[in-house]
C-alpha cells in the first residue's frame, strides 16, 4: 500500500487544476457590465461602438453574422448567447413565433421615436403592434455591376444568366435572397409556397450555377470594387459605399422588381442585459449617431433627425438611397413557417450541390 | 544524375511548400490593397495590426487556451499513462480504445458531439467549453507519446531502487520518471501544436464574443481579405520559424553525436 | 511490476481520465446517435440517415469521397519518393529537412489555406504574374481542382511524416540482403521497401483520407462555396438551418466511412504483415 499516497496526491492535484481553471475563468467574465450585441458585418461604424462604451461604460461584445439564418441557428441554440440583435423582417416575425424575442418597453427607448412612422407602419407586416422591434436600417437588394465590363443596360434579372458574364456573376450565398431572384425572373412571388414554382427557380439557379464566379454574402462589396466580377447581387446599402470607391460601379433595382427589407434591433428572450440592451437601442436611435453611423455604413436610415441632417445634398436625394417605392414592383419577405422554410431549405441544398 | 534528381525533387517540393507562404509575405509590405498591383513598400499594415484590439485579444486566447490546454492534457495523459502499468491487458485496452476515439474520428464530429454535450448540460459555450475541448482532443497525443516509452520501460531499476531504501516517491521521480520525459515533452509539444492549429472543434465549441485566431480569420476571410491578416500570417510564420530553430537545435545536435558513434 | 503494490491505486490514478473520457468522449458521440436516430418529436427515426440517399447529399457525399481520395493519392505520389529522398541521406541533414516539410504544419490551417485563395483567385498572384509575361490566365479557384490543391497544401506533412519513419526504420541490411541474393532494384523495392513501409503508407493514409473527406473550411474557402462537400451539408445543418437531427445523422453516415477505412487499414495490416 506504499504508494497509495502517491495516487491520492495526483489525483487531487488533477481535481484542484480543474477547479483553479474554472473559478479563475469566471473571475474573467464577471467583472463589468456587459452587452452582447449580434449584428450583420460591416454594419456599423465601430466609433459609434467606442462612443456608446465611454457614454454608458458598458462594455460591449460585438459579434457578426453573415446570414439571418446563421444568426437565427445560433440563437435558437442559445437564446441567452446575445441581449441585442438585428435581424431582417421575416426572420423577426420566426423570432416572434418562436418566442426566441421580447416586447420591448419602450419607455426606456425614448429616442424610437425619431424613427419615421412610416418605417413604423412597414413593420407591421412581420411585428403587426410594433412590439418587438426598432427599424435600424432599411433598403433594396439589386444588381451592382461595372460599366467597364458591362456594354448592355442593366434592367433586369434576366442579365445573370447570361453567358456572355460567365464567372463574372457574383450571387448571394442566402437561400432568400438568391430565390428571390429567381422567383421574379420568373414573374413569381417572392414568398410563394407553390413547390411548382420553387421548382422553377431552383431550376434556373442550377442552370446558372456555371456563369456564377462564387456565392458569396459580405465579399461582394470588396470583390466589386476591386474588380472581379462585373455585375452582383447586392443590397442597396452598399451602392454609396461602392461607387465612392470604384466610379465603375452602379446600382439597378430590375424593373420586374425587389424585395424591400427593414433590419431592426430586437432584444432576446433570454438576454441577460436587457437595460443594457434598451440604452444600446435608445443610443442607436439617436440623431447624431444615427447620421454618424449611416454616413460610414452608407445604408438608409429610417431616422428622421438624421435622414434631414444629411449634409451631402446628393446623398440626401438619392434614388438610390431612399427609393421612391411606388417606381417598381416590391415586396417584403414573410416567414414562410416550417413547411416553407423546408422546401427552400431542401431546394437551395439542390442548387448548391448540384454538379456545374 | 541520380543525386541531382533528388535534389531537384525536394527543392521543387519545398518551392511548393514556401512559395505560397513567401507570397503572403511579400503581399504584407505592398502598400496598394489589391494583390494584383504593387503599390510601394510599407509597413502600415504591421502598424494597424498592432492597434487592431480584436487581433490581440485573438492571439491572447489562441495562446492561453493552448498553453493551459497542453498543461492540463499533460498532466492527465501523464497521470493515466503512468496508471497504466498497474493495470490488466484487458482495462489496458479498453482504455487506449477509447483513446483512440479522438485521433480516429473526424473533427467535424468530435465538435458536434461536444457542442451537444455542452448545449445539453447547459454550460454556456466560450472559453470554458474550448478549453475543455481542446484538452479532450489533446489527451490521446499525450499518451500515445508516452505509451510507447512505458511499453519499453524495465522496472527492475525502480525495484532496485526500493530495495536499497528508496522511497516508492523517490524511486520514481529518479528512475521512471527520466525515463518519460521524452515522451512527456513530445506529447506536450505535440498537444500545444494541435490546439494552436485547431479550428474545426472550436468554431462548434466557442460561444459569442469569443474568438480565436482561427476563428477570427474565417470570418475575416468571409468578409474579405485585409491586408493585416497577410501581416499577421508574416508575424506568425517568422514565430514560428524562431521558435522550432531553437527547439530542434537541441536534438539535432544530439543526433549528431549519435550519428558520430556510430 | 512493483510500481502499483495493489490494483486499486493504479485503478484510482486512472480514474480522473475514465471520468474525463466518460463524459467527454463516450456520452457526447452517444449523443450525436441520440439526436441522428431521433426526429423533433424524439420517437427513433431512420430518416436523418437515409437522407444521404437524396440526390443532393448523395451527390455531395460521392464528390467528397472522390476529392478526398485524388487529394490522397496525390499525397502519396508527392510523399512516398520524398520520404525515400529523405531515409536514404545522411541523418544530421535529414532532421533538418523533415523539419521544414513540417514548418508550414505549426501555421495555421486557415493561413495555409487562405494563401491559395490569395494566390488562385481571378485577379490574384497567379494570374497577375502570368498576365504579366503575356501568358493565358488560368480559372482555378472556385473549382474542385483548388480544392485538391488545397487539401494536397495542408495535409501533405501527415503523409510525409509516417512514411519517413517507417522508412527510416528498415535495416539496410535487409535491403544489402536482398540485393545480396541477386534482386535487382525494382524487385528489392516491391518485396522489401514497399511491404516493410506499408504500416506508414497507412497510417498515412488516414491521417490525410478523414480530414479531406471531412473539411468543411477548404471547400469554403477555395470553392466559393459553390462547391458542397459533406462537411459543408453537416456543418450548415447545425449553423445555418438548425437542424441537428439531420447533421446528427449525416455524421453517423460520415463515421461508416472512417470505420470503414479502419477496417480496411487493418486488413492491409496484416496481410503485409503476412
Amino acid at each position: 500500500m506504499k504508494n497509495k499516497p502517491l495516487s491520492i496526491i495526483l489525483c487531487l492535484l488533477l481535481v484542484c487544476f480543474c477547479i483553479c481553471g474554472c473559478a479563475e475563468n469566471d473571475k474573467a467574465t464577471n467583472k463589468k457590465e456587459k452587452l452582447y450585441v449580434y449584428n450583420w458585418g460591416e454594419y456599423i461604424d465601430d466609433e459609434v461602438i467606442d462612443k456608446f462604451e465611454e457614454e454608458t461604460g458598458i462594455d460591449v461584445v460585438y459579434d457578426m453574422f453573415e446570414t439571418n439564418e446563421i444568426m437565427y441557428a445560433k440563437l435558437a441554440q442559445d437564446d441567452s448567447a446575445y441581449d441585442v440583435i438585428c435581424p431582417s423582417d421575416y426572420m423577426i416575425q420566426k423570432l416572434i413565433e418562436n418566442d426566441l424575442i421580447q416586447e420591448l418597453n419602450f419607455d426606456h427607448i425614448p429616442n424610437s421615436k425619431n424613427i419615421g412612422a412610416q418605417y413604423y407602419e412597414s413593420s407591421r407586416s412581420f411585428d403587426p403592434e410594433n412590439k418587438y422591434s426598432v427599424p435600424y436600417c432599411w433598403g433594396t437588394v439589386g444588381i451592382l455591376y461595372n460599366k467597364t465590363m458591362v456594354d448592355e443596360t442593366v434592367d433586369s434579372w434576366d442579365i445573370l444568366w447570361n453567358p456572355k458574364y460567365s464567372g463574372q456573376i457574383l450571387m448571394q450565398d442566402s437561400v432568400r435572397d438568391a430565390y428571390m431572384v429567381a422567383l421574379l425572373k420568373n414573374g413569381y412571388s417572392q414568398n410563394t409556397k407553390n413547390p411548382d414554382e420553387i421548382a422553377v427557380a431552383t431550376k434556373d439557379l442550377i442552370a446558372q450555377k456555371p456563369l456564377v464566379q462564387a456565392y458569396v454574402v459580405d465579399q461582394v462589396r470588396d470583390k466589386m470594387i476591386g474588380g472581379e466580377a462585373a455585375l452582383g447581387v447586392i443590397y442597396s446599402g452598399e451602392a454609396i459605399y461602392t461607387a465612392r470607391e470604384n466610379d465603375d460601379l452602379v446600382y439597378v433595382v430590375p424593373k420586374e422588381g425587389t424585395n424591400v427589407w427593414i433590419d431592426s434591433w430586437v432584444i432576446t428572450k433570454g438576454s441577460k442585459n436587457k437595460e443594457n440592451a434598451e440604452k444600446w437601442i435608445d443610443f442607436m436611435c439617436r440623431g447624431d449617431i444615427a447620421l454618424q453611423n449611416f454616413e460610414y455604413i452608407t445604408y438608409s436610415t429610417p431616422n428622421t433627425i438624421a435622414q434631414e441632417n444629411i449634409e451631402d445634398e446628393d446623398i440626401k436625394n438619392s434614388k438610390v438611397a431612399f427609393p421612391d417605392l411606388s417606381e417598381f414592383p416590391s415586396e417584403s419577405y414573410q416567414y414562410l413557417g416550417q413547411d416553407g422554410d423546408r422546401l427552400y431549405n431542401d431546394a437551395w441544398m439542390e442548387v448548391k450541390s448540384a454538379d456545374y | 544524375m541520380k543525386n541531382v534528381l533528388k535534389k531537384l525533387y525536394l527543392a521543387l517540393l519545398l518551392i511548393f511548400m514556401y512559395a505560397p507562404i513567401i507570397t503572403l509575405i511579400v503581399l504584407s509590405f505592398n502598400s496598394s490593397k489589391s494583390r494584383a498591383k504593387w503599390g510601394g513598400f510599407t509597413l502600415n499594415w504591421y502598424i494597424n495590426l498592432l492597434s487592431d484590439e480584436a487581433v490581440a485579444g485573438a492571439l491572447i486566447n489562441t495562446l492561453t487556451i493552448a498553453i493551459l490546454a497542453t498543461i492540463f492534457s499533460t498532466i492527465i495523459g501523464t497521470v493515466t499513462s503512468i496508471a497504466m502499468i498497474g493495470l490488466n491487458t484487458k482495462l489496458r485496452s479498453f482504455i487506449m480504445g477509447i483513446t483512440n476515439i479522438p485521433m480516429i474520428n473526424a473533427d467535424i464530429v468530435t465538435g458536434i458531439s461536444l457542442m451537444l454535450l455542452f448545449r445539453f448540460l447547459h454550460i454556456g459555450t466560450g472559453f470554458t467549453t474550448i478549453l475543455l475541448a481542446h484538452i479532450t482532443f489533446n489527451i490521446p497525443f499525450v499518451m500515445l507519446s508516452i505509451m510507447p516509452r512505458i511499453k519499453n520501460m524495465n522496472f527492475y531499476v525502480y525495484e532496485a531502487a526500493l530495495d536499497l531504501g528508496a522511497s516508492p516517491v523517490y524511486a520514481f521521480t529518479k528512475t521512471i520518471l527520466p525515463d518519460l520525459v521524452p515522451g512527456i515533452v513530445s506529447g506536450a509539444l505535440m498537444a500545444f501544436t494541435m490546439s494552436l492549429d485547431d479550428f474545426i472543434i472550436t468554431y462548434f465549441t466557442k460561444g459569442s464574443g469569443f474568438e480565436t485566431l482561427s476563428t477570427l480569420i474565417y470570418n475575416e476571410v468571409k468578409r474579405g481579405i485585409q491586408p493585416e491578416i497577410y501581416a499577421l500570417s508574416a508575424i506568425i510564420f517568422v514565430v514560428v520559424l524562431t521558435l522550432l530553430m531553437i527547439v530542434y537545435r537541441v536534438p539535432s545536435s544530439k543526433t549528431k553525436e549519435k550519428a558520430n558513434e556510430k | 511490476m512493483k510500481l502499483f503494490k495493489s490494483k486499486s491505486s493504479a485503478g484510482l490514478l486512472s480514474a480522473p481520465y475514465m471520468a474525463w473520457a466518460l463524459i467527454f468522449i463516450l456520452v457526447p458521440l452517444g449523443m450525436v446517435f441520440y439526436y441522428g436516430l431521433t426526429n423533433d418529436s424524439g420517437s427513433f427515426t431512420l430518416e436523418n440517415i437515409t437522407t444521404i440517399a437524396k440526390p443532393g447529399y448523395l451527390k455531395a457525399l460521392i464528390r467528397s469521397l472522390r476529392l478526398a481520395v485524388i487529394s490522397t493519392f496525390v499525397c502519396f505520389i508527392l510523399a512516398y519518393p520524398l520520404g525515400m529522398i529523405l531515409s536514404s541521406m545522411k541523418l544530421s541533414k535529414n532532421t533538418y529537412i523533415v523539419t521544414l516539410f513540417i514548418l508550414p504544419m505549426w501555421m495555421n490551417f486557415l493561413l495555409r489555406t487562405l494563401t491559395w485563395m490569395t494566390l488562385l483567385e481571378g485577379k490574384g498572384v497567379i494570374n497577375t504574374v502570368l498576365e504579366f509575361f503575356h501568358l493565358p490566365t488560368i480559372n482555378v479557384i472556385n473549382t474542385g481542382a483548388a480544392i485538391v490543391l488545397g487539401m494536397v497544401y495542408n495535409f501533405l506533412p501527415f503523409m510525409i511524416l509516417p512514411i519517413y519513419n517507417s522508412l527510416n526504420k528498415i535495416d539496410e541490411n535487409v535491403i544489402n540482403a536482398a540485393r545480396d541474393l541477386g534482386a535487382n532494384t525494382l524487385q528489392t523495392f516491391l518485396k522489401i521497401t514497399l511491404p516493410l513501409s506499408l504500416p506508414g503508407i497507412l497510417s498515412g493514409i488516414t491521417m490525410v483520407f478523414i480530414p479531406a473527406l471531412t473539411t468543411f473550411a477548404i471547400s469554403t474557402m477555395l470553392g466559393g462555396s459553390k462547391i458542397l462537400l459533406i462537411g459543408n451539408i453537416i456543418e450548415q445543418e447545425f449553423t445555418q438551418l438548425y437542424d441537428w437531427h439531420l447533421g446528427s445523422g449525416l455524421s453517423i453516415v460520415l463515421m461508416v466511412f472512417i470505420i470503414l477505412n479502419m477496417i480496411i487499414e487493418t486488413i492491409f495490416d496484416k496481410g503485409g504483415n503476412a
